[in-house]
């Protein structure tokens, strides 16, 4: 089963050349447990897609194989036509085109946020130091934390370091960003300042994966929402048709429970 | 209670007003802490005056049998009569003073190492001051060029060979400890198996057994004409021993960095000798700087177990100034004193820096 005539994804392009994630009749197992099944997925460059799903249901396992954080048993990954496998020489590629951003931010606690920054572009890209500060500092201009370059990661917010840890992603100059649940751990006041960062990425035409519950979010920038339960994809839409006329029992309940509150 | 009462009082009033209000507060609160206090001040009472009474006021530091015979206090004399003995063991005595210069050197080279930490300045200046240092050491040691009379290292004694056996074995056990720490983390079946059996069966057996194995099997297992040193043997032995029970330290430490920041490093690309380099090493080890230093204490007091293979280290040296002359056999207290407090001395600076490098490092982190 392709993508392309999976009847639950409605307006799912056909794959292309512009693909630039194809994951194919992926699978992974925990021991017994079958955390993710038979997954189907296209990426078109530039798109913006928003995961959403019940806790447990194999959203974060999902991108994080697409970064190889995870690996799995059968199927295949690729990101930017290479081959996500056993082979670290691809891994290292990959992982110099994908950036991810982390729950928990993971900022390294030892460093400034600015060495923080300009830590991947000179160990990864060989980048001379100054023109990494250089760089770094226009990032942190963009994420508007260019003040707290030379704080620590714990002198911060939690927004303010999940901001440091986007700039961060943004420093390796990534094809694509993967967002895995970047605001669940934060204040709620703190979630706007962190969104807003996402909005005006999306806006700017990064090819971002984000998973979260931010269903404000997913309606303002989302190409396609995915509704995964049980380790499948079990609905994908646009926007507009995921949330005004979902297909599957199962999505209407978690759209219930999570929009009612 | 008043709100008030939680606040610390101002101190106000005058200097013995104030002292009867903090002994009030510190030392008589309540009748379990005066019974405390009452108890370790008859306990210090019942102590401090005899032993200052016996090390210094009845004490004689006058280098003579006779001038101990007479003294009813600590005969330091017996430290004062055999001090070269003591420092240096063996050692010619007219070349002594190269066994002096060495220790000089080599202590001047691990604080000018160590105060790296609050010197910035310093930091590149470490690998060369060892570089250049320790060799100049050998050659002080060991002599046989510039005019220096060749002395073989089984003559080589006292605090020089403890404090040289001590920094070449931290120096080599620490990387060692951290190859075998990450080995055993390896997802690498053989490199795992083989650092999980290392580090268990040498933490399995006691230094002397390391030590005798070294000294007495070793050779037994190399072709006939090759000898390595007994001294060099020592100290491999010294070293593989610390190194096991550094590489457990370590691996505690690297189970506190949390997997999140192994992460952050494999999704920016870093490769895994950078990820542990740049990120995990440097978290891990400030978590186990305490520990760390505990092993290498440990280590220090331990290299006095070489004295059963035939080398005579600082502790050594003392047991043969005893015997050097039987009259002096019987001041043996006042010989062990001496050592104890080089010992305490040295072990207590380690435990001193541990503390300030671990303040130092957590510097501006901390909100």
């Amino acid at each position: 089963m392709t993508v392309a005539t999976e009847p639950t994804t409605g307006a799912v392009p056909p794959p292309s050349k512009e693909d630039v994630i194809t994951v194919n009749k992926m699978n992974k197992w925990y021991g017994n447990f079958h955390v993710l099944q038979d997954i189907d997925l296209s990426v078109r460059k530039g798109e913006r897609i928003v995961i959403c799903g019940p806790s447990g249901s194999g959203k974060s396992t999902l991108i994080r194989t697409l970064n190889r954080l995870e690996t799995y048993q059968s199927g295949e990954v690729y990101v930017d036509s290479i081959l996500l496998g056993d082979d670290v020489k691809n891994i290292e590629a990959v992982r110099r085109e994908v950036c991810m951003v982390f729950q928990h931010f993971n900022l390294f606690p030892h460093m400034t946020v600015l060495e923080n920054l300009t830590l991947a572009p000179i160990w990864v890209r060989k980048m001379p130091k100054k023109q990494a500060n250089e760089l770094a500092m226009h990032y942190l201009e963009r994420v508007r934390i260019a003040e707290q370059a030379h704080k620590f990661p714990g002198q911060l917010s939690g927004g303010q370091q999940q901001r440091v840890a986007i700039a961060r992603s943004l420093c390796m100059q990534p094809k694509i960003m993967l967002f895995d649940e970047p605001t669940s751990a934060l204040d709620p006041e703190m979630v706007k300042e962190v969104l807003d960062v996402m909005v005006e990425l999306a806006k700017e035409g990064m090819t971002m994966l984000c998973v979260t519950h931010e269903m404000g979010f997913a309606k303002e920038v989302a190409d396609r929402v995915i509704f995964m339960d049980a380790g499948q994809i079990v609905e994908m839409a646009g926007p507009k048709e995921f949330f005004d006329n979902p297909k599957s029992d199962r999505t209407k309940l978690f759209l219930s429970q999570i929009l009612s509150h | 209670m008043s709100e008030n009462a939680k606040l610390p009082p101002l101190p106000t009033g005058t200097f013995s007003e104030r002292a009867v209000a903090w002994s009030k507060k510190n030392l008589f609160d309540g009748w379990f802490n005066t019974l405390l206090t009452l108890g370790s001040i008859a306990f210090l009472v019942w102590l401090i005056p005899p032993i200052v009474e016996w090390a210094i006021i009845n004490a004689t530091l006058a280098p003579s049998i006779e001038a101990c015979a007479e003294a009813t206090g600590a005969c330091w004399g017996f430290v004062n009569a055999n001090l070269r003995l003591i420092l240096f063991g063996t050692y010619p005595f007219e070349e002594q003073w190269r066994p002096l210069l060495a220790m000089i050197l080599l202590m001047g080279i691990i604080c000018g190492s160590l105060g790296a930490v609050k010197y910035p300045s310093l930091r590149k200046a470490i690998i060369p001051m060892w570089v250049i240092g320790v060799p100049i050491i050998a050659i002080l040691m060991w002599g046989g060029v510039f005019g220096l009379t060749y002395v073989q290292n089984s003559y080589w004694g006292g605090l020089p060979l403890t404090l040289i056996l001590s920094s070449i074995g931290v120096i080599f056990a620490f990387p060692f400890g951290l190859l075998l720490a990450l080995g055993r983390q390896s997802h690498m079946p053989a490199i795992k198996t083989v650092s999980v059996v290392y580090i268990e069966v040498i933490r399995g057996v006691p230094l002397i057994t390391v030590l005798f194995m070294a000294s007495v099997m070793f050779p037994l297992f190399l072709p006939d004409g090759v000898t390595i040193d007994k001294l060099l043997r020592a100290q491999i032995g010294i070293i593989l021993f610390t190194a096991a029970y550094l590489a457990e330290v370590f691996r505690g430490g690297l189970q506190a960095v949390p997997r999140g920041q192994f992460e952050a490093g494999d999704s920016l690309a870093l490769s895994y000798w950078q990820s542990m380099r740049l990120i995990i090493l440097p978290q891990a080890l400030r978590l186990v700087i305490p520990p760390t230093v505990n092993s290498f204490i440990s280590m220090f007091k331990d290299t006095t177990l070489v004295v059963i293979i035939g080398l005579f280290d600082f502790l050594g040296t003392v047991k043969l100034a005893l015997r050097s002359d039987p009259a002096w056999t019987k001041y043996y207290v006042e010989g062990y004193a001496f050592a104890a407090a080089i010992f305490f001395l040295i072990c207590f600076s380690m435990a001193k820096y541990s503390a300030y490098l671990e303040k130092e490092l957590r510097k501006g982190e901390q909100r």
